[in-house]
């Protein structure tokens, strides 16, 4: 193990297939056109000085070091702005240059502090490694001159300093803002020598625009821009390449350490997902990782009105078994179940729903995507033939034309909005169909083409009405459709939606969409050249989630926008391995590879494998198993890393299934809202402390290494596989990569899949078998993965929960950038620095209405309960329509929410809930009683470490 | 029968009182019942003879200067009106011997017509080369202008019609035409004289710029300084729209072309092409790396000619006369004429358009008469502040760009400064090291601190501290500049500094034989 530090070429990799060949100190070197005479002789060892250049970002041509000598030409170009060209003949050394270097340098130094010896850059910084490389001896001006050597630090940023006395104004941090970020909160401030980077207008970092995306930290030569991570304990000494536990966009990140302590968390330049940029949460949140709170010691207790007791793991695992067991004799075999967690590895995910197959012997095993994408892995099965997005990330840079459908990318998953904004800066349309102002619908430099702002709960009406404007205005891509999708089922898909009640003026009144603004979107999707859907759980959490989601698959079909790049329909996956866990059969009707558990072939290839008898029927799902719970047939649950108690929809009702239970098994980090009702606590593992793969949402595999050793002894697999054995059905797995080879050996689409492609490839997107050795960054390219594609009719069924005079305003849902769902690991760090608190924000206009004012505590209300918050009186919403945050349990977003749910995968309605907001001076009963239950849980807790 | 007065607007008559004097003229007529017409033309260039008026008689213009209001009624009296003497009478305005000699092709008209009024441009010539140029294939103008051997006259000399014939070959569905009107350097005025004293004719060569490469908008980047160039300018656009010289069809050829002026904001740096098209798009005015050159990749992105005003205003009569014709004047590689701003200690301070060839000394002193003050000139800057200084020894070089290069010397915009032998040329380069630093954008190295230290040398070299090494100093960072620095700011500001050092090496305390270079 060492310490990785990635080699910069300077300016970023031409993309042109043509080569050039030139002389550059005599050795020629053949390279793309268009690539930069630096990154030419970086490409054969021969590295010219900069200190403006880094290959993440466009040439600038600022600092002056890298100028060279061309054969023929005048003066002395710089080698980072000058491309190549045939026959070029570059000199990068001659005693001229050298004089330009030093002479450069000596006035570099000229304003900078010379306290290397204690700075917190060094041995890692560009400008100490130039001064020594020109050879800089003497800096003649002295130091008594103009400088800037007494600029006032900022700290206001919990997780870097920004120290402007070390800066060299080089703007890498500038142009990683706009160009890699996105955000442009770093301008430069004033001019020639009074040049300075200044967030936003005279900011400190906090108070300016800035995300705290580290774009910036990672672009500086110097110790300007600096992870206080570093300052406090010094430069790593080795690093590890893992992947992001965060969202489903699965960046890779190079794990910076010291010992068994990570100094900092590193955006992998070579990521495939990422391409070397990171979020404020994948970036700087790991500290919940260490934080006192994780609960390192197994417990137990007879109920959850106890103590808890600290016990040895055998016994726990013990306990946890015979109760299983004990349940199982009295209440039968499908009286217990398990739900995996999106957040684990796919082998931890895998091993989850074995044991529920194997040893207890049924298939009630489900897991989150219940909550979030199941309708995802519905519509696009159906449709297309595979529950997964059919793109990659960089996919977007050929588009011509974005939708963003109910998700919000730049908070949701931040790297990959960055990535859309790019593009869109580059000149792609961007259509945006959200009920509320999300920041792409205008922030800097982007603004959608169109925002169709609709009522929630009336996807499905405006999806046909796009559909129906592409069908009658004869835009349908005639020739893609014959050749490749159903023929019968598009001929009744067309006559469907061209029917007059789904076009855009009958539809207008549900939708709230001007109807020539939606004509206007569907002409534009249909005609704009590549055009890509991305949606999110805008889509999916509704009555009609699947509905809207083959919706979507139809208007991808019906204009030619599948099967290569730039185009697709691409779901936004919410947690990092909400992909991997649909994977490797979490759902209780499906097998490993989304193989249905009534086919006998498949359950015969598993039986073989497993030694066991599998059920032929499908199991329950999550909403099943509470109503089983309070109905009294459902006893005992394993639940690995997933908080229901928080993040299911009506709250009340999930709690009263969890207390009705016998013995409820929690593994997690943190005594979390879930067990608060458990009996058994068994420790989880962060993604630190494990190995494995985590599958994003483009259906990347990408390997999850261990950097430190589990707190509490044993990897998440570990404990399974412990508690398998208990209930006797053996497992010995001896490393979760040798889990992944049986998975690859099971799964059809995995079969080529293995830890050790995984070091070779750096990650490797599914189907990766015999036909794709090195994985499918594209699906559906000559054929869908059903044979031909199949329309599918939708026809919208309002949801049941309407306003209504008590319920006068609809309640939507949404995630923030600093936090990450239930905020168990976020609110455990100091992105709550960003937001403290979740807010229900509220348009002037209802705010006034009802004397609400900025800041105000306000109770909501729905027919399934109340719970109070403050509010943010903002435009972004529509009249009509108030939205609110879910990051912190005592805000009680689901106490609110109801129990209707998608008609084909019971995904629930969080996106649509008729409430009244009104002003208040207390918190809601129901959450008076949460606090008193969560005071009463810890000092359970409390007690068992006294203990 | 109405006579006709002419009194400039031009700014610099207008700084003289030329708008009292005006007043006065009409006050006067009106009192002594005569009826007169009065003009406001540009200025004929002559400024220590400004407010320069003129009355048209039937022996032609005669001209009165220079004219304060307080003279007004003495002229009346004196009958001016008919051309009778006066003590501020110059005679027939041609016959002005400083006047005479010139070779004016661009000024053609400036101080003689109407600035605003398309009917006295068209009775002046005006829009013959737009006409010419409608009738040309695009690769044609091109040719016409390379031929007539036309370099950028804003200071880089580069070849205009090699620059539009790269702005013709570069593909793109929208081209532009920028004019650099950003005029910032010291001691020059003749931007601002054609945009003042001859809108149309910048209009009509950007038209013609326009036809040539395949562009349809231009945009005139005027600094903020200049707001009668700005009004001027506005209202010869308006009536070039209103007559179809502009517009989606010009003179009904079913070509299109607009002009739009676009107001900087102050910086001097900005008159750097590419920050100029930077501040167009709106950005902060930095200086941009090259390749890719703006005639490729300029303005939004798209290929963009990007000209002086000069330039742009001496194509008219490229296309109307011909290139032989204007390539008839000139010297060597420098073809045409050259408007030269005589400026600074100068007893006759001025516009004088003349052939490539004419040497300084007769600038000087045939044309500017000596020193203001009569002491002895000692040096002279031309092409402004980053213009390298000329001591007398080189006053017999003939104005030709290589012959200047050859002097480590720059012609620049022909903009000349004039210093007597009182000028402390140590100053003189801390000045220039000054200027920089407070213009400059702040993007390279070199000159963002080299300036700024460059300012700290020569103080510590005017008070004699460490004095050689302080020199080689100022040498060493003077190389670094030059050869380090992104664009000219700082590229060039050696030239002033180095220049002052070697040529009056005793200013700076330093033994003349040992350091003259």
């Amino acid at each position: 193990m060492s310490l990785q530090r990635d080699k910069d070429y300077g300016t970023p990799a031409s993309p042109a297939e043509q080569s050039v060949t030139l002389e550059i100190d005599g050795f020629e070197v053949t390279v793309p056109e268009g690539t930069s005479v630096m990154r030419a002789a970086s490409s054969i060892g021969i590295e010219i000085p900069k200190l403006c250049a880094t290959d993440s970002l466009e040439p600038f041509g600022s600092c002056r070091l890298c100028l060279v000598q061309v054969e023929g030409a005048r003066g002395y170009p710089a080698s980072c702005t000058t491309p190549v060209a045939a026959g070029m003949k570059v000199k990068t050394q001659t005693d001229k240059l050298a004089d330009i270097r030093r002479g450069v340098m000596e006035l570099y130094i000229s304003d900078h502090p010379l306290d290397c010896l204690t700075c917190s850059a060094n041995g890692n910084c560009e400008l100490q490694d130039m001064a020594g490389t020109v050879g800089l001896r003497e800096v003649r001006y002295g130091y008594e001159g103009k400088n800037h050597l007494k600029s006032e630090k900022d700290g206001s940023n919990p997780y870097f300093s920004f120290d402007p006395s070390k800066c060299i104004v080089c703007s890498r941090c500038v142009r990683a803002c706009e160009e890699t970020q996105g955000t442009f909160a770093l301008p430069i401030d004033g001019r020639g020598f009074d040049s300075v980077i200044s967030p936003g207008q005279h900011q400190a970092f906090m108070d300016s625009e800035c995300v705290s995306c580290g774009a910036c930290v990672q672009a500086c030569p110097t110790a300007t821009l600096m992870e206080k991570s570093v300052i406090d304990k010094g430069q790593a000494d080795h690093s590890i390449i893992t992947t992001c536990a965060y969202c489903g966009v699965g960046c890779s990140f190079k794990a910076e350490m010291k010992g068994a302590e990570v100094v900092r968390m590193v955006p992998d330049k070579d990521g495939k997902a990422n391409h070397g940029h990171s979020c404020v949460k994948g970036r700087f949140a790991f500290g919940y990782a260490t934080h006192p709170d994780r609960i390192t010691s197994p417990m137990i207790r007879k109920s959850i009105h106890e103590p808890w007791q600290k016990v040895s793991w055998d016994e726990a695992i013990n306990y946890a078994a015979s109760e299983f067991k004990r349940i199982q004799a009295k209440h039968g075999r499908h009286s217990v179940g398990a739900l995996t967690s999106s957040r684990c590895t796919n082998e931890e995910a895998y091993l989850v729903q074995k044991l529920v197959r194997a040893a207890f012997g049924n298939n009630n095993v489900d897991t989150c995507a219940r909550v979030c994408h199941s309708p995802t892995g519905y519509g696009l099965k159906q449709t297309l033939g595979e529950s997964a997005g059919t793109q990659t990330f960089d996919s977007v840079m050929k588009s011509d034309v974005i939708v963003v459908i109910g998700a919000n990318p730049t908070d949701g998953h931040p790297v990959f909005g960055s990535l859309m904004k790019k593009r869109i800066r580059q000149g792609a349309k961007l259509i945006v169909v959200d009920p509320r102002e999300i920041d792409l619908v205008k922030s800097a430099h982007v603004q959608a083409d169109y925002h169709l702002k609709l009522k929630p709960g009336t996807n499905v009406a405006l999806v046909t009405a796009l559909a129906h404007v592409i069908v009658t205005e004869g835009l349908v891509r005639e020739d893609f459709v014959a050749e490749r999708c159903e023929v019968d089922s598009y001929r009744k898909w067309k006559e469907f939606v061209a029917l007059p009640h789904h076009s855009p003026e009958a539809t207008e009144a549900a939708t709230g969409v001007p109807a020539e603004t939606l004509r206007a979107a569907a002409r534009l999707y249909a005609t704009a050249g590549n055009g890509a859907i991305y949606y999110g759980l805008g889509v999916t959490e509704h009555s009609q989630g699947s509905t809207t989601v083959i919706g979507i698959a139809n208007l991808a079909m019906a204009t030619g926008n599948v099967g290569r790049e730039g185009v697709g329909v691409n779901p936004l996956r919410g947690q990092n391995n909400v992909q991997g866990s649909c994977d490797m059969g979490s759902f209780p009707h499906e097998l490993p590879g989304y193989r249905h558990v009534s086919d006998a072939l498949v359950r015969s290839e598993f039986e073989d494998a497993w030694g066991v008898t599998l059920e032929a029927e499908p199991g329950l799902r999550i909403p099943n198993m509470f109503a089983a719970a309070l109905d009294g047939s459902f006893k005992g649950l394993y639940c690995e890393g997933e908080d229901i108690a928080q993040s299911d929809p009506d709250t009340q009702h999930v709690h009263a299934a969890l207390q009705a239970m016998e013995c409820v098994v929690v593994q997690d980090l943190f005594l979390n809202e879930t067990a608060k009702f458990a009996h058994v606590f068994l420790p989880g593992a962060s993604f630190l402390e494990k190995t494995g793969t985590f599958t994003n949402a483009e259906r990347r595999i990408s390997p999850v290494r261990r950097v430190m050793p589990p707190l509490a002894g044993y990897e998440d697999w570990e404990v399974t596989q412990m508690l398998s054995n208990a209930l006797g059905y053996p497992m010995n797995y001896g490393s979760g990569p040798e889990i992944l080879d049986e998975i690859a050996r099971l799964v059809p689409t995995f079969h080529g899949v293995s830890f050790k492609k995984l070091d070779e490839l750096g990650s490797v997107q599914w189907p990766c078998n015999e036909s794709a050795p090195e994985g499918t960054p594209t699906m559906h390219i000559d054929q869908f993965v059903r044979g031909k594609g199949r329309f599918m009719l939708t026809e919208y069924v309002p949801t049941q929960e309407r306003t209504s005079s008590r319920f006068p305003l609809i309640l939507t849902t949404g995630r923030i950038l600093s936090q990450y769902n239930v905020g168990a690991q976020t609110r455990r760090t100091q992105n709550n620095a960003w937001h403290a608190e979740d807010r229900l924000e509220i348009h002037p206009h209802d705010a006034e209405q009802r004397g609400i004012k900025d800041g105000d505590w306000v109770g909501i209300k729905s027919r399934q309960g109340e719970t109070v918050l403050r509010a943010t009186v903002s435009e972004r919403m529509q009249p009509g329509v108030v939205y609110t945050t879910f990051h912190f349990p005592e805000s009680g977003a689901n106490v609110i929410t109801t129990d209707n749910s998608d008609w084909a995968t019971n995904c629930p309605e969080y996106k649509v809930t008729a409430v009244q907001v009104t002003p208040v001076s207390q918190t809601s009963e129901w959450q008076q009683q949460f606090q008193a239950f969560t005071e009463q849980q810890l000092s359970h807790l409390e007690k068992a470490s006294a203990g | 029968m109405s006579t006709k007065i002419y009194v400039p607007c031009d700014s610099s008559a207008l700084s003289l009182g030329a708008e009292s004097v005006a007043q006065a003229i009409v006050r006067e007529a009106a009192a002594r019942n005569f009826e007169i017409t009065l003009v406001r033309n540009g200025s004929r260039g002559l400024y220590w003879l400004e407010p320069l008026i003129e009355v048209e008689t039937a022996n032609g213009r005669v001209a009165y200067g220079p004219v304060q209001s307080g003279d007004v009624a003495g002229l009346f009296d004196a009958g001016f009106l008919g051309g009778q003497q006066h003590a501020l009478a110059l005679g027939p305005t041609e016959e002005i011997s400083y006047l005479k000699k010139q070779e004016r092709l661009t000024n053609a008209r400036v101080g003689i017509t109407d600035p605003v009024s398309l009917d006295d441009y068209l009775a002046h010539d005006g829009y013959k080369g737009l006409k010419n140029a409608l009738t040309m294939a695009p690769a044609a103008i091109v040719k016409e202008v390379t031929d007539s051997g036309l370099r950028g006259r804003g200071g880089a000399a580069f070849p205009t019609g090699i620059k539009w014939n790269t702005v013709l070959n570069a593909p793109a569905e929208q081209k532009y035409i920028v004019c650099n009107a950003d005029e910032g350097d010291s001691g020059t005025f003749s931007d601002r004289m054609i945009m003042e004293g001859d809108p149309f004719v910048l209009i009509e060569g950007m038209t013609i710029a326009g036809l040539a490469v395949g562009a349809t908008q231009g945009y005139i980047y005027l600094r903020v300084e200049y707001p009668h160039a700005h009004k001027n300018l506005n209202a010869a656009i308006a009536a070039a729209h209103q007559a179809g010289y502009l517009g989606s069809n010009i003179c009904g050829s079913g070509k299109a072309f607009d002009v739009e002026v676009r107001l900087g904001a102050g910086a001097y740096v900005c008159g750097e092409e590419t920050a100029l098209l930077e501040s167009i798009e709106g950005k902060r005015g930095m200086v941009r790396f090259k390749p890719p050159l703006p005639a490729i990749k300029g303005l939004f992105g798209q290929p963009t000619v990007i000209n002086n005003v000069i330039s742009l205003a001496s194509v008219p009569i490229i296309l109307d006369k011909g290139g032989a014709h204007y390539r008839d004047y000139g010297m060597g590689r420098s073809r045409g004429t050259l408007p030269i701003q005589l400026a600074g200690n100068i007893k006759r301070p001025g516009l004088v358009e003349k052939a490539f060839g004419i040497t300084l000394r007769e600038l000087l002193y045939d044309y500017g008469g000596g020193s203001a003050s009569g002491r002895p000139i000692r040096a002279v800057q031309v092409g402004g502040p980053l213009g390298a200084f000329v001591p007398e020894s080189q006053f017999d070089t003939p104005l030709d760009y290589e012959a200047f290069a050859a002097n480590w010397a720059v012609l620049g915009h022909g903009g000349v400064v004039v210093f007597d032998d009182t000028v402390d040329m140590a100053r003189m380069a801390r000045y220039a090291m000054e200027f920089c630093a407070i213009e400059s954008c702040g993007k390279c190295t070199p000159c963002r601190i080299g300036s700024t230290r460059g300012v700290e040398v020569m103080d510590k070299i005017i008070q004699n501290q460490d004095k050689a090494r302080n020199i080689q100093l100022l040498r060493d960072l003077g190389d670094t500049m030059l050869a380090g620095s992104l664009c000219a700011l700082g590229g060039m500001t050696p030239y002033p500094v180095l220049s002052a050092l070697n040529h009056f090496p005793e200013d700076f305390g330093v033994d003349k034989t040992s350091e003259a270079a």
